[in-house]
Formats: C-alpha cells, structure tokens, sequence
C-alpha cells in the first residue's frame, strides 16, 4: 500500500503528515512517500530570500526532512520526492503515474476570496487524482 | 557540438511555443520601459528584438530571456533627458564594452560577494520607482483614466486563475483596448506619445562628437548599466539553474549580454539585460533551450511589424495598469518577515540600499554601498576575539587578523601571572598583523618579565608565523 502526503513546510502539512504517518502505521506494509513541490512561481522570491544557492537547497530539505525523520521513529519505511514546477499540477501527475493508492494533503484554510485569488491546491488536487484523498485542517 | 545542438534542438517544440508566449509578454514591458526612458517605443522594441535574439547565440544560460528592462530604463532617464537619444544609444555601446571586459575577467565569481539582502533592496527600489514612473499615466486624467486602470489590474489578477496559455497582461491589454475602441472613451493611447517600427532595425553610428567630452558624459551612465545589468541577468541565470537543475557558465553570461548590448547600440536600442519575470515564464512555459530565446526575439518583432498600427492604438491608462502589477511583482513581498527575521545587520543593509537607490535614483551606487556596507558588517561580525584565562593559560577564540588585533593585544595588558601560555587551538592567524600582535604581546610581558609561551596554533597558521618572525 503506497501512502502520499504533500507537505509545503506548513503547520497544516505537518498536522497532514503525522495523519498519513498513523495511517501507515495501521496498515499492513504501508509506505510512505513524502512529497514537496518547489513552486516555480516562487522560484524568484525563494532564491532572494536565502543566502545562496546552497542555503536554499538546505531550506528545502529541512521542510520535509522532520517529517521523513518522524516516520521512521514511528517504524514506517518513508521517503522523500521532490518535484519542480506548479504544485497541484506536479501532486496530481506524480500521485497517478506512481500509482499511489491514498493521498493526505493540508489544507490552508482559504476563505472564498483568498481561494479566488490564490487558488486552492488541496481543492484542485482533490479532483484530479486518481485515488481516494484524505484533507487534513 | 553535441551539446550546442542539445541547447539549440533538444526541446523544439516546446522552446518555439513557450518563446512566443514570451514573446507577446515581452510587448506590454518594452512599449512601457519607452516611455519611462523617454524614447521612442522603436528604441525599446528593436533593443528587445536585438538582445533577445544575440543573447539566444551568445548567452551563458540557455531559456534566458534578455530584452530592455526597467531597471536599465531607470538608469538611462537622466542620460536622455540631458543629452538625448544619440548618447543613450552610444552609452549602450559602451556599456556592451565595459561588460564583455568584465565578463572575460570572470566577474561572475563577484557575484558571492553580493549579499541577498542588497539584492532584495535592489529589486524593492525597483519595484517602487517603477511604480511612480507609471503615475503621471493614471493620476489626474479623469475619472475613466481610473477606471481603465483598475479593470486592466482586475484582469491581470483574476485571469491567470482560469486561463494560463496566453500571459495574462496580454489579454488585459487586448479586452481593454477593445473596450475602449467600442465604447469611444477618449484616452491617451501609445500612438499619442511615439511611433511604432514599421521595418526591421538597421546598422548605423550614433551621432554623437568622438571626444573625450563625450566618454565623460557616458561613462558613468555606462558603468551604472553594466553593473546593474549584469546583477540582474546573474540572479535570473541563478534562478533558471535553481528551476531547472542545471548549471550555467555565468562568466559567459556575462559577455553574451556585453555583446548584446554592444551590438545593439548600433541598431537604434537602448542597453537591456535578463528580465527574471519572462525568464519564469519562459521555464513555466516549457522552454529550456536557445531556441526559447531565439523564438521570443523573432515574435516580438514580427508582431510589432504586423500590428504596429494595432499596438499604437492601446491606451496609457491600461498599459499603465499592467505596469503597476509588473511593479508589484517585483517588489518582493517577504522582504517584511525578512526584516523582522533576518540578522539586524542584513535588514539594515537592505534598508539602506533601498533608500540610497530612491534617493539617488541610482540602482548601481545602492548596489554598491549595500555591497560595502554589508561586507564591512561581516569583517565586524567575524572580528570578535575573546580571550579568556585560566590557571596561566590564556585561550583564544576567534580569527586574528586586521581588524580583530586591537582586543587581543588589550587582552593582556595585566597579566599577573609571571609564566603564561597563549593557546590558538581555537583560533587562526589569517595576516601580518596577527603575527606582529603576537610578537608585540610577547614583546611587552618578556619586558614585564612574564615568560611567555605559545601553542595550539594550526598548521596554516604555524606557517605564517614561521614566515613571517
């Protein structure tokens, strides 16, 4: 059984990560795939915001590290994916091809304008993938 | 060969399709960067076309969009106002000179020096003037100056949201000045303030006396332009590496733009450099390789010369409003939580170089002062030496160099013990005035009678003292 949960360095992704992680501790053979999405729309603001190239790639790995870490205390197998470009694009293309059979996303939160604006991932995700999908708050 | 036919033709499909929908994002930005320089919109459209296309045979970073851009608008405007186009054009020239030079002493390796936080003040500062460059279209022109303004700002926001194959400025441009053709409303169009290009650009000299009058006038003009067109197209090229997890030869970067502009110069276009917003969507929209570049270059040109008498007919107000969301895009928004964040030394710097650059109108002299600044703030941070004693061994933490002796050396002024050992194991000697620190310590205790000995010292550090006593 292949768990999925996408995390963007949240707290409602780690609240979805520790969801998926008892998830996968109660079921037979679980594994789990923690998955991030760099932003290409970010990509700007990401590089001027960090010290170097370097720095970034480190702030990157310290979002989904603890969470692959807490897995791993917990006694589920885990592992990390990281993907470039836009992020409910990348979630939903990565969870079918990979055949992933339950996805736990989080969820920001958004009112009805702040959807509109910025557009809501877990919602567009939601329709798109193959797989039964679990939002977490 | 291989690899140049790999950077060329290894993504053809998407590289011609993303090149165009750069290509008609290019259109809005150069008309407006025109108008804030004060040329002819033909300056900017045939230095987007030239730059474009030069940078896509001669660029460092394959997919890096290259064109005229505000922050190189923003240097000439005083240069125009002054002197007029002739020296605009051979300030360019010069400025393709001055950054080839750079580029093949590999100035790219200075980048590390420049610090995020300069960087960050460099593109507030430009977001902001790009925005009060864009009030005189929108304020005090009547109520429907407004109005057109800010539906352009609600399409440019809300379409995307639906619709992402075509740039979203674009189709703002396009319903509004439709709207604005049906409904008859007078507004000042594009075609009220310049002329559109009807041919292809040509070769030609600028006119402007060969003296050294003539360097004087130009060449700070062309040394602002180098360097702030260089940090602009070495940031874009690193964040392209950071998209598309490949590197790039940034030193080459650095003389294919001095080449662009070089040439361009001749051509009748003012100096442009890498724009980072259609470089983004470049990647966005599929485009990897030269031909990305190659093809946004060739559209732009082929639009402008078929819908010339079109594109005269757009209003300010609705150009104006999608420049404002340029600004705004530019304007890095987490610059706020960076403040609030970042090391008090970092956020001061930021600080400063915004406001140096408004109240200079300069983005190259903040750059530089924020570069200063910064690396002073540094020497000041890594400078802390502490010396503490125990039982007649006096240990010392921290690099000792130029700026760190003075502490050292007051760190034993009174010594009460009449045998003392100086332990470096935490320390390195990085100069001359850590050895002469040293020697002046044992000098001034030897004098007091102190017997002095000295030992943890690592073997780079050992060396230069050997050297050097």
């Amino acid at each position: 059984m292949k768990i999925a949960v996408a995390i963007d360095g949240s707290e409602n992704a780690m609240r979805a990560a520790t969801h998926a992680i008892m998830l996968a501790q109660h079921l037979p053979d679980a594994q789990l795939e923690v998955i991030y999405v760099q932003d290409y729309s970010k990509a700007k603001d990401e590089r001027l915001l960090s010290q170097s190239p370097e720095s970034l790639s480190l702030k990157r790995e310290q979002k989904v590290h603890p969470i692959v870490e807490l897995a791993r205390e917990a006694g589920v197998h885990a592992d990390s994916t990281m993907l470039k470009g836009n992020p409910s694009q990348e979630i939903i293309k990565y969870v079918n091809e990979q055949k992933i059979d339950k996805l736990v996303i989080g969820s920001r939160g958004l009112n009805a304008f702040q959807e509109m604006v910025l557009g809501s991932v877990s919602h567009k995700v939601m329709k798109h993938v193959n797989c039964p999908v679990t939002v977490v708050k | 060969m291989h690899t140049i036919k790999q950077q060329w033709f290894g993504n053809v499909r998407a590289d011609l399709l993303a090149g165009i929908v750069v290509g008609l994002a290019l259109i809005p930005e150069a008309l407006a960067f025109a108008f804030i320089v004060g040329v002819d919109p033909r300056v900017a459209l045939y230095a987007s076309f030239t730059i474009a296309v030069i940078t896509a045979f001669v660029g460092g970073r394959p997919g890096l969009i290259s064109a005229a851009t505000g922050a190189m608008a923003l240097v000439l405007v005083s240069l125009m106002a002054n002197h007029g186009l002739q020296y605009v054009l051979a300030a360019t020239i010069l400025t393709g000179i001055i950054q080839l030079i750079l580029g093949s002493l590999g100035v790219a390796n200075l980048m590390r020096f420049i610090p995020n936080s300069v960087m960050l003040g460099f593109v507030n500062a430009l977001g902001i003037m790009i925005f009060f460059t864009q009030l005189p279209y929108l304020i005090g022109s009547g109520v429907m100056t407004y109005v057109f303004a800010i539906a352009t700002l609600i399409l440019v926001y809300a379409v995307p949201r639906f619709f992402t194959a075509i740039p979203a400025p674009l189709i703002a441009i396009v319903v509004m000045t439709t709207v604005a053709l049906l409904s008859g409303v007078k507004l000042q169009s594009i075609g009220d303030l310049g002329t559109m290009p009807s041919s292809l650009p040509t070769f030609f000299f600028p006119d402007i006396p060969l003296n050294l009058e003539t360097l004087k006038i130009i060449l700070p003009y062309s040394l602002a332009l180098s360097i702030v067109g260089l940090l602009e197209s070495l940031l874009t090229s690193q964040v392209l590496d950071d998209m598309t997890d490949t590197p790039s030869n940034k030193n080459r970067e650095a003389r294919g733009q001095g080449i662009a502009n070089f040439i361009t110069g001749f051509f009748g276009g003012m100096a442009g450099c890498a724009l980072i917003g259609q470089s983004v969507i470049n990647i966005k929209s599929g485009g990897r390789g030269r031909l990305s570049t190659f093809t946004s270059g060739v559209f732009l040109m082929f639009l402008i010369i078929v819908l010339g008498d079109l594109v005269v007919k757009i209003p300010m107000p609705v150009l104006a409003g999608v420049m404002v969301m340029v600004s705004m895009t530019t304007f890095n928004w987490g610059s706020f939580k960076f403040l609030r964040q970042a090391p008090k030394s970092e956020s001061l710097v930021m600080l400063i170089t915004v406001v140096i650059i408004l109240y200079t109108h300069n983005l190259a002299i903040g750059v530089v002062i924020g570069v200063v600044l910064s690396a002073l703030f540094f020497v000041a941070k890594i400078s802390r030496v502490t010396v503490t004693s125990n039982a007649g061994v006096y240990k010392i933490t921290g690099p000792l160099f130029f700026a760190s002796t003075t502490k050292f050396i007051q760190a034993f002024d009174e010594v009460t013990e009449n045998q003392i050992i100086i332990d470096f194991e935490n320390s390195q000697l990085w100069d001359e005035s850590a050895v002469g620190a040293i020697f002046k310590v044992i000098q001034k205790l030897e004098g007091k009678g102190v017997n002095v000995m000295i030992q943890g010292l690592n073997s780079t550090s050992e060396q230069l003292y050997e050297k050097l006593l």
